[in-house]
């Protein structure tokens, strides 16, 4: 019974962790709503690395998600505001970087190496191919008569 | 022709290990400071003792670090003696109390000494959101046009100091003389 009691205590002392990183704005419009659970999906926290700003509890996640609401109201679009996120915190905010000479190999690189192993593959199966076709008639006189010689044992038997 | 094609999976293989080799050593931590190379952002607080206001063109004039610092973070109390200590030298160093309370922040400086040649109180955070800051301490370097040049993430103990940072605030100083 008291294990019980503990870890119904313990589940619900971890409720309110779970519970820490939603705020409560009220919003214009179900369209600022949108967009902002948007924003704060595709910028990333830069103190906690591996977590977007809506769903990390670190203290400078809960202010840039306040930055986005307050520039949200003030008719801010979205390109504006991850502007402003990247001037300040750079291109690490975001999950989606842009497309520039330094990211090109991320946008790029994926369907660069498809694009190589398919080359590949495409002359592999090329000189599979080949190969019967040139070698049907390669054997040579005395490998031919050996070939005979034990073709014919075998029908003798 | 085929010769080559055989040395290439190794190759391939090389350059892969090769970066992911480098991988290894790479702290993730360390984000590049978007601000580098910017003037410092504009702003006008008052001071940590409420004496006066400042503005980012008070930051002007010399080169120095803007420290950001508060009572709440408990690796900025490790870097305090070691500000101090620089501060004693002759280094100049400027603090920003990050989002505060400000009579801890007083009390803080009258116990542990203050290294702070001026203290700017951003109780609200919004300097610190304008610079970038994502955690205390972060120390910026300055140069005398008050352009940021520099920004160190962490404690600076006197290590680091030594062998990363005192070169830089060298730097910005002879850069400043005539």
């Amino acid at each position: 019974m008291k294990r019980w009691l503990a870890a119904a205590v313990l589940g619900l002392s971890m409720a309110g962790v779970a519970h820490a990183a939603i705020d409560t704005y009220e919003f214009a419009n179900d369209g600022d709503r949108e967009r902002f659970r948007e924003l704060t999906k595709e910028l990333r926290c830069p103190k906690c690395q591996n977590q977007d700003i809506a769903d990390s509890n670190a203290p400078i996640a809960a202010d840039l998600r306040k930055e986005i609401f307050r520039m949200l109201g003030e008719g801010k679009d979205n390109q504006q505001i991850i502007d402003f996120m990247v001037d300040r915190y750079g291109d690490f905010v975001r999950y989606k970087p842009a497309l520039t000479g330094k990211t090109a190999l991320l946008w790029f690189g994926p369907a660069g190496l498809l694009l190589g192993g398919l080359v590949v593959i495409a002359v592999i199966i090329r000189r599979r191919r080949a190969v019967p076709a040139e070698g049907s008639d390669s054997l040579c006189a005395s490998e031919r008569q050996r070939l005979d010689q034990l073709l014919d044992k075998n029908t003798d038997d | 022709m085929k010769r080559w094609l055989m040395v290439l999976p190794l190759a391939l293989f090389l350059v892969v290990a090769v970066f992911l080799y480098r991988g290894l050593y790479l702290d993730p931590a360390e984000l590049p400071s978007a601000m580098i190379g910017k003037p410092f952002p504009a702003f006008s607080l008052p001071t940590v003792r409420g004496d006066r206001t400042l503005t980012q063109a008070d930051l002007q004039g010399k080169p120095a670090l803007v420290n950001v610092w508060a009572t709440w973070c408990i690796s900025c109390r490790v870097e305090h003696p070691v500000l101090n200590k620089l501060a004693e030298q002759g280094v100049v160093i400027y603090g920003i109390n990050y989002k505060d309370d400000n009579a801890s922040a007083l009390k803080w400086l009258a116990e542990f000494h203050n290294p702070y040649q001026m203290d700017i109180r951003d109780e609200d955070g919004n300097l610190g959101l304008n610079l970038g800051v994502y955690g205390a301490p972060e120390t910026f370097f300055i140069d005398a046009k008050g352009v940021i040049r520099d920004k160190y993430v962490g404690v600076i103990d006197e290590v680091v100091w030594r062998e990363q940072l005192a070169s830089k605030y060298q730097a910005l100083v002879d850069e400043a003389k005539p």
